[in-house]
């Protein structure tokens, strides 16, 4: 047994340089027309052959480790606590929930307009992540082109307030309605397919979204986007300095104090914090439903929930345009607060940073992909210096997620009702 | 006599394309037919190999090798090496864990794995993309002077050749060698094939290993077709391949070869009858219409759901 781990820590050792050194122990460089190789600095090889060695006594050692590992889980796990009461439990998260809200709102009076800015943003991923929970974690279809519909979103304000000088908050519903029917005519005739074939076809259908904007010219600029979309504004009163569409006021006019940068920026985070709550809400309520149980049912099991009398067609056809119908809403949201929009927003890396989000919060878990949002797009923003590695990480933590904890973070409870014990 | 020259020239450049479609297809088709997987990290392998092979032939020219020979097989070599020991460790780590899970848990790890690889090899080498010096020069050209002119480069036919040679062995190892023997019976029953004696997961990992030293092959030959590599030169080639997979029928290796001609094809016809921007429109078209309508594609089996 020991000559056999030796063997095979050795030849995963040796797997482990040949997969590593070539590619990071020589540099290409460009010179002009010519191609050069520069060997990598001393640190770069000694972490290779470092990382060959921590692979060699892994293997050696790989039953001793494994075995630790498994007693310090059965330590550290101990006892099952007894479950909360199920009305205490839904009591305290309401009434949490509900601060966190409040506290939501004001937050932005006391923080600096960068830091509003990052929220807005984590808001819409926020936003995006719940509509594609529903279409991955809940009814599990796995959508790879998720922000076609995003962008769906975003071009019909983009396109409508070039044209027709249509405002944010009429744009707003159209655009989510467009996205919802965007899914609902790709999901009719895509949603018989098998779930990897679904993964593939939805990723085409992103792509071929992408090199339509890209290349229709004359309707949506191409490569160089669309630019000066307008910003929202309050029943008639627009948050620029001066006043920019006849018929409205401005806002800091109306209120008689000095005109800053800062209120616009406020403003659009409460559009978008509304938003992001309402998404939540109305997705937690589609849960309670029975539509929402028939999407946990298809999930689980395809062939029982169709012989209970599910149409698999139309169940997996709402979660699909629901999720679009969200992922229109934060389209829209996005093209405001960018002022400037292009395809290049929309690629597939935006799709797998909103998958990773989700898996990474607990498929199906509303509160797990709250905070894997938060986390996803903040964490990059305070280590900036590993802001390069982002993407890296991403990858790397999908792997693992799936190999360790494939339930996520955290992972949805099931909202259930226990019978009473006779007495 | 024009019209006829210039739709040859399409039908040349589809061929070539679709023939390192195929190589690179090979690879999704034979995993996905023993362990019912995509497998998505695939066009990050063959990337790697296009990598590898342009490191080897730049290091090869400093250090002073001039015989053309040499260079290209020392490149296919380390290429293949480097990219089987990826494919076999890519294996290992993201997808054995994980074999006979829920069908999204795979999926979602071989995701990861594809953008792991591909900021990989940004992080070491850049995403700018890098010249892939022109080996193979010159060609036949046919037609008169001052009009259209169809051109058959060396390339091209290094390109056929090649293919050709992989496609034949490996037909004669799945179809001769005891582990080919064993690859078929793994494909059609695991469990079974398990009972037999036989060691799958050694078998699962030899599939790995062939694909991605085929996908090595095609990164080489295609790095020097195009004359660039940069680390998302795999994402899109990787998807083409796909869908040259699928059309042939998922599982099938004629299949793979031959859905990768057809897609080469109309690719490139696409782009000489209509616009070049619009040709990646047209094969994820035909990936989805396949699909839709003949989810077998042209050579597979109708696969049965069992209860």
């Amino acid at each position: 047994m020991a000559a056999l781990n030796f063997k095979h820590a050795l030849f995963c050792a040796f797997i482990t340089l040949l997969i590593s050194y070539p590619i990071l122990g020589f540099n290409l460089e460009a010179k002009g027309i010519n191609v050069t190789i520069v060997g990598a600095d001393t640190t770069t090889i000694l972490g290779v052959l470092l990382a060959a060695v921590v692979v060699f006594l892994f293997q050696l050692f790989r039953d001793q480790i494994m075995g630790r590992v498994g007693d310090l889980r059965s330590l550290t796990a101990g006892k099952p606590k007894e479950p909360m009461a199920e009305n205490r439990r839904a009591k305290i998260e309401s009434w949490v929930l509900t601060g966190i809200v409040v506290l939501a709102l004001f937050w932005p009076f006391f923080m600096s307009r960068g830091a509003v800015d990052l929220a807005t943003l984590v808001l819409i991923y926020i936003m995006l992540a719940l509509g594609l929970n529903v279409v991955v974690g809940l009814a599990g279809l796995l959508d790879l082109g998720y922000v076609a519909f995003y962008a769906v979103g975003a071009y019909t304000f983009a396109l409508l307030s070039q044209y027709l000088g249509v405002s944010f908050w009429v744009a707003l519903p159209i655009g989510a309605l467009l996205a919802a029917a965007f899914g609902l005519v790709l999901g009719f005739p895509v949603l018989r397919l098998r779930g990897d074939y679904l993964a593939i076809v939805t990723l085409g259908f992103g792509e071929i979204i992408r090199i339509l904007l890209n290349n229709w010219t004359t309707l949506t600029g191409g490569p160089n986007g669309i630019g000066g979309i307008p910003d929202p504004t309050l029943f008639g009163m627009e948050f620029g300095r001066r006043v920019k569409e006849e018929g409205n006021t401005s806002f800091h006019e109306t209120f008689g104090i000095a005109y800053s940068g800062e209120h616009k920026v406020i403003f659009l985070y409460l559009i978008a914090l509304v938003l992001a709550v309402f998404t939540a809400l109305v997705i937690r309520r589609f849960m309670r439903m029975p539509v929402g149980r028939a999407w946990e049912a298809l999930r689980e099991d395809e062939i029982a929930a169709r012989s209970l009398g599910l149409s698999r067609t139309a169940v997996k056809l709402s979660a699909f345009t629901i999720g679009a119908f969200f992922a229109g809403f934060a389209g829209t949201v996005f093209a405001s607060k960018q002022g400037f929009i292009s395809p290049e927003s929309f690629v597939f890396l935006e799709s797998a940073i909103i998958l990773a989000i989700v898996v990474l919060g607990g498929m199906g878990s509303q509160i797990g992909v709250v905070l894997a949002a938060i986390a996803v797009t903040i964490l990059p923003e305070l280590a900036r210096e590993f802001s390069e590695y982002r993407m890296l990480i991403f990858g790397a933590a999908m792997v693992l997620m799936m190999v360790w904890r494939p339930q996520g973070l955290m992972p949805m409870r099931r909202i259930h009702i226990e019978l009473k014990k006779q007495e | 006599m024009q019209d006829l020259l210039y739709f040859s020239q399409q039908l040349i450049n589809g061929l070539t394309i679709g023939s390192t479609y195929a190589l690179i297809a090979i690879g999704y088709t034979m995993v996905y037919g023993i362990i019912g997987m995509i497998n998505f990290a695939h066009g990050e392998i063959y990337m790697i190999g296009a990598y590898t092979a342009l490191i080897a032939i730049t290091g090869l020219a400093s250090l002073g090798v001039v015989w053309l020979p040499l260079i290209l097989i020392v490149a296919l070599v380390c290429a293949m090496i480097v990219s089987s020991s990826m494919g076999w460790a890519v294996e290992r780590v993201a997808y054995r864990p994980v074999r006979g899970r829920h069908r999204l848990i795979p999926l979602i790890s071989a995701i990861g794995m594809s953008i792991f690889l591909q900021n990989y090899v940004h992080l070491a080498q850049g995403s700018r993309n890098i010249g892939f010096p022109a080996l193979i020069d010159g060609g036949f050209t046919f037609g008169s002077d001052g009009a259209f002119q169809m051109s058959l480069s060396y390339m091209q036919i290094t390109i056929f050749i090649t293919t050709l040679i992989c496609m034949t062995a490996l037909s004669l190892f799945i179809a001769r060698s005891r582990t080919g023997r064993a690859c078929r019976a793994v494909s059609q029953d695991l469990g079974m094939a398990n009972l037999l004696g036989i060691d799958t997961n050694r078998i699962i990992s030899a599939t790995f290993v062939i694909g991605a030293a085929l996908a090595a092959v095609a990164g080489l030959l295609l790095g020097m077709y195009y004359g660039s590599v940069d680390p998302l030169f795999g994402f899109i080639a990787g998807l083409k391949a796909f869908t040259a997979a699928v059309l042939g029928g998922i599982g099938s290796i004629p299949g793979a070869m031959l859905g990768g001609l057809i897609l080469g094809v109309s690719e490139s016809m696409t782009s000489g009858y209509l616009s070049g921007e619009y040709k990646d429109v047209v094969s994820f078209g035909l990936l989805i219409l396949i699909l839709l309508f003949k989810p077998t594609g042209l050579l597979g089996k109708p696969e049965v759901e069992k209860i």
